[in-house]
């Protein structure tokens, strides 16, 4: 038995044991009451489900080792990795696929699911059962099993053979194996990529806990006790999905060339919106455990949680989504077994909730304005309709799919301008979130009449009116686009949650109060919000092509032209600075810089190698020199584009990058961005000249020239130097009796630019060979055509092409720093939350306070 | 009326607005003609449409005219839609690197003055999962 075989029998092994493990805790917990389980069944569950983790984590060491050994027999390998991949990115291959990500999906539920076998003692029945019911599902995904004609889950164990077996090749030779792999997705080539997506699932996989506890809870009658440990296991679910997300917004800024972060991709919403109704639910949770209100709100959003995780990997997985997605997974035809999974839970959780519905207790307390309670109530519910409204534009394409199920033709698409479309009710749901969250944060931490609440909410209101009539007028001073309505209403509230949190903070730690979680998470959330109006909102494009050259005045004046054309070496102004495109580089590994491409000299048949045709050498150290054979990553190519702030003459380079990529369908264009601290800017290649297109070279002027002669090119002068014997340093691959002679020709290039030109004429096995020499920056290449030795002339053969260039993209993203710092504090807020909560498990928020000292106080 | 209940009319309300302004804003799969008929009426908005690159006998794509050397912001190819009905699309932007391989172009965008002017595209490839040659599998070895 071969890796692939015994890794396909794991799945095996780990299904079968999933569902050994669920019938085990099943029926421990069936019909008796919580913490009185059967001992004997609740050991075979325990047992099933060690056994269930031992067999994935074994199929994740097979798979694993199937891509770093480059074992292209198993199509896996073969589609997602290849030879010259770092071993970093191979981590990156496992989860690219399908496969691999049900497996990353899979093996954070094992460890969670061990973390609960330690520590969930009398929950541990009931919650291990719906653990391993969930993993029943999703290792069935992987099986790759055929049950008659049925097709029960792809396995990533498939051989090449087994999954093209009509490639003519092996009709010829049964044992071929490819060489080489197609590699990884250039764009994920990212060590965000490496990060995010074990973040994100590890967040997925957490929303499992709090909802197999809710189950629990419904299914043993226990209609409050499963509220502690949810809330803990929702906040670490909370604080991670949310962090993951904006790793993966954080990624698509610095690697997509949408110009953004977020794309309102169904992709993307389909994790914002569990996230969203997680964090909805976290908060009814909390109202439970302090005001004893909102159970019933609790249950359904926990649960809606999780289906919508089960819906969100429906909607990218099953190909539902099909042209409405750029980066959905490709179809594996498991649509079937996903809908099946998604039904089940549907079925089971809401026929559980709707049979306990009338036993859940409600509060018989009415809610006044002065309950903090009301106004995190609302807050919720706020949440969960923006998530409602993201949910209902992302599922047009399954509407369309619906009526098309029962024969009806639906022609509805996306919005054609989806940013606007979600921006324009979205930008509310920040509005009242940033609002709510500082109106109940003020009211949380005391007793309020009407007396406090005008003491607590003066000085914030103030500063928080204060403030934004200064950035209004700010804005209106220096900025061309003026403040619309919604904009001040989110910079006003967004403000105002900022203040109104900051101003608790101070008046907690004053107190000698814990430091609180929530007010953090919350002012990372304000200033987040306040990061995406400035950054987003005012957004401005440098590279407007001012240059009045257009190729057609026909709506001219509606239409942005946001892309300029660069010449090399000549200097374009834009907005305030100059701009210049020097050239093409390389990442050349070990070299702390990219190297000009004009510095190497490429390999033939090995494109990862090139000659130094110069010393690279990067401030005092020499790293190469010339002659050396060294490392290229030919992959990137990166575009130097100086820039020069006309007013205060300060420079700054981008190396902004593209890789043409035959496999993926042309250039990838990569953004390369500064940072300074209130603005980044950012830009992009949009186009070049096609790098895989031969160039069109003019035809070859002839001069015949003596040495020290001067020859007028069309737009510069040359003069040619010297002739010697050709090094072996260009690869020539000369043997004894070959003759190379090269010449050394010095071309004045434009500002007093020096370019020295080596064409290479040579008797090779007695045939003649020209090498020619080519200077990228001038667009001119230079043969040494004939020796005449007697008279000592040489001719030379100069043709042109049009000189290099690039389509650029430039724009600058005011304060996006507020947004990624308002990241970090709402991960560290959450992360405070947490460790609170697991020191002192039965707190109760509000009432640690001491009312009085408040009192006090305000007299 | 309990506070509750109130609350709970205001969050249907919202709900059916959201579902309103989501069918308002939602665009639809047209062809050109019908794409014609909503600029005549004065429709402004965006719709889709699905089309191919008409080839000559050459296997050359006809109509196509990128010129960044001139303006880098004006792209201009033909589109045949699936009713076979060939119409000029303008997109102001540069020109997508792999235009030329796509199989299908969907583009969103609207008829002004006899032209369609697109304001994005997208090009759907021949997928890079399946149809992908394997490298050195045509040389038996």
């Amino acid at each position: 038995m071969n890796i692939g075989d015994w890794g396909h029998l794991g799945v095996i092994v780990a299904f079968v044991a999933a569902v050994v493990s669920a019938l085990g805790y099943f029926m421990a917990a069936r019909g008796r009451a919580l913490g009185e389980a059967d001992a004997s069944w609740q050991r075979l569950g325990r047992g099933a489900f060690i056994v269930h983790g031992v067999a994935v984590i074994g199929v994740i060491v097979a798979l694993f080792g199937i891509i770093h050994g480059h074992r292209y027999e198993y199509y896996y390998a073969w589609s997602h990795s290849s030879n010259h991949l770092p071993v970093y990115y191979m981590i990156s291959c496992f989860w690219e696929g399908q496969e691999g990500s049900f497996l990353l999906w899979i093996f954070w539920h094992v460890l969670i699911g061990f973390w609960l076998i330690r520590g969930a003692k009398q929950w541990e029945a009931p919650v291990m059962a719906v653990f391993a019911f969930v993993q029943l599902f999703l290792t069935s995904m992987i099986l790759g099993v055929m049950l008659g004609s049925l097709k029960l889950g792809s396995s990533p164990f498939i051989l090449m053979k087994e999954f093209m077996p009509d490639l003519p090749v092996y009709k010829l030779n049964p044992d071929f194996v490819p060489q080489d792999g197609t590699g990884l997705n250039p764009l994920l080539q990212n060590y965000w990529m490496v990060i995010h997506p074990p973040t994100l699932f590890l967040g997925f996989a957490l929303t499992l806990v709090p909802f197999a506890y809710a189950i629990a809870g419904l299914w043993k009658g226990q209609l409050t006790n499963w509220v502690q440990p949810a809330i803990r296991w929702s906040l670490v679910g909370g604080g991670i999905l949310g962090v993951g997300i904006m790793m993966g917004a954080y990624w698509a800024y610095e690697t997509l060339n949408f110009g953004g972060y977020w794309n309102w991709d169904p992709v993307e919403n389909a994790v914002y919106i569990p996230w969203l109704v997680l964090v909805a639910a976290l908060h009814a949770l909390v109202l439970w455990q302090r005001g004893k209100t909102g159970l019933r709100t609790a249950f359904s959003l926990v649960v809606a949680t999780f289906l919508l995780v089960l819906y969100a990997t429906f909607l990218t997985r099953s190909g539902v989504l099909g042209n409405a997605s750029v980066h959905s997974f490709t179809d594996l035809g498991l649509s079937g077994q996903l809908l099946i999974y998604l039904l089940a839970f549907v079925v089971l959780s809401i026929g559980l909730l709707v049979w306990r519905w009338k036993q859940i207790p409600v509060s018989e307390k009415e809610l006044t304005m002065y309950h903090p309670e009301l106004w995190v109530f609302i807050g919720a519910t706020v949440l969960c309709l923006g998530a409602f409204q993201v949910l209902v534009t992302t599922s047009i394409p399954v509407y369309n799919a619906l009526v098309g199920f029962f024969g009806v033709k639906s022609n509805l698409a996306l919005p054609a301008d989806q940013i606007a479309h979600y921006t324009k009710i979205q930008l509310w749901l920040g509005v009242f979130v940033a609002l709510l969250s500082g109106i109940a944060q003020l009211l949380w931490w005391q007793r309020n009449d009407k007396e406090t609440v005008s003491a607590t909410f003066t000085i914030p209101a103030i500063l928080t009116l204060l403030g934004a009539s200064l950035v209004i007028l700010l804005v209106r001073q220096n900025g061309d686009k003026q403040m619309s309505l919604p904009y001040i209403a989110l910079l006003t509230t967004g403000l105002f949650g900022l203040l109104a949190n900051v101003s608790m903070l101070i008046q907690l730690v004053r107190r000698g109060v814990r430091l609180s979680g929530g007010a953090v998470s919350h002012i990372g959330i304000a200033l987040m919000l306040i990061g995406i109006l400035a950054s987003a909102g005012y957004s401005k494009i440098i590279s407007q092509n001012t240059s009045g050259l257009l190729y057609s005045r026909e709506f001219s004046e509606e239409l942005n032209r946001d892309n300029v054309l660069l010449w090399r070496n000549d200097a374009a102004k834009m907005g305030k600075y100059e701009l210049t495109y020097t050239g093409q580089y390389f990442d050349v590994p070990g070299v702390p810089e990219y190297v000009n491409k004009e510095l190497l000299f490429p390999v033939a048949n090995d494109e990862y190698k090139a000659i130094a045709r110069g010393e690279i050498k990067v401030g005092e150290k020499t790293y190469y020199k010339s002659g050396d054979t060294l490392e290229v990553r030919p992959e990137d190519t990166y575009y130097r584009v100086n820039y020069k702030d006309t007013k205060t003459g300060k420079e700054f380079v981008l190396f902004p990058r593209a890789q043409a990529n035959e496999e993926m369908g042309g250039l990838l264009a990569s953004p390369d961005i500064k940072l300074f601290w209130d603005h980044d800017v950012y830009s992009h290649v949009s186009s070049v000249p096609d790098p895989n297109k031969e160039k069109d070279w003019s035809e070859a002027k002839q001069f015949v020239v003596a040495m020290n002669d001067t020859l007028f090119l069309n737009d510069y002068f040359a003069v040619f130097k010297n002739a010697e014997a050709a090094h072996n340093t260009a690869g020539l691959g000369l043997a004894k009796d070959d003759i190379a002679v090269q010449g050394d020709i010095i071309v004045y290039g434009e500002k007093g630019r020096q370019y020295h030109v080596h064409p290479v004429f040579l008797v090779k096995n007695g045939m003649v060979g020209r090498v020619a020499d080519e200077v990228e920056d001038l667009g001119l290449r230079i043969t040494l055509d004939n020796i005449d030795p007697q008279q000592g002339k040489f001719t030379f053969g100069v043709s042109t092409t049009q000189k290099d260039y690039v389509i650029l993209k430039a724009m600058e993203k005011p304060f996006i720093n507020l947004l990624w710092s308002g990241t970090l504090l709402m991960g560290l807020g959450f992360g405070i939350a947490v460790v609170q909560r697991g020191r002192k498990p039965k707190a109760a928020p509000a009432a640690k306070v001491p009312l009085g000292a408040k009192r006090a106080q305000v007299a | 009326m309990k506070k509750t209940h109130l609350l709970a009319l205001v969050v249907i309300a919202i709900a059916i607005s959201v579902v309103m302004a989501t069918a308002s804003d939602a665009s639809v799969y047209v062809s050109f003609g019908e794409a014609k008929e909503l600029a005549a009426d004065g429709d402004l908005r965006k719709v889709h449409v699905v089309g191919r690159l008409p080839h000559d006998a050459q296997k050359n794509i006809v109509g196509m005219q990128y010129n960044p050397t001139v303006d880098p912001n004006y792209f201009t190819f033909m589109l045949v839609d699936t009713n076979k009905v060939q119409q000029q699309v303008v997109y102001f932007n540069p020109k997508p690197q792999d235009f030329e391989k796509s199989e299908q172009v969907v583009i969103t965008g609207n008829m002004r003055n006899n032209v369609f002017v697109a304001d994005k595209i997208l090009l759907k490839c021949p997928s890079k999962y399946v149809e992908k040659d394997v490298k050195g599998a045509t040389a038996a070895r």
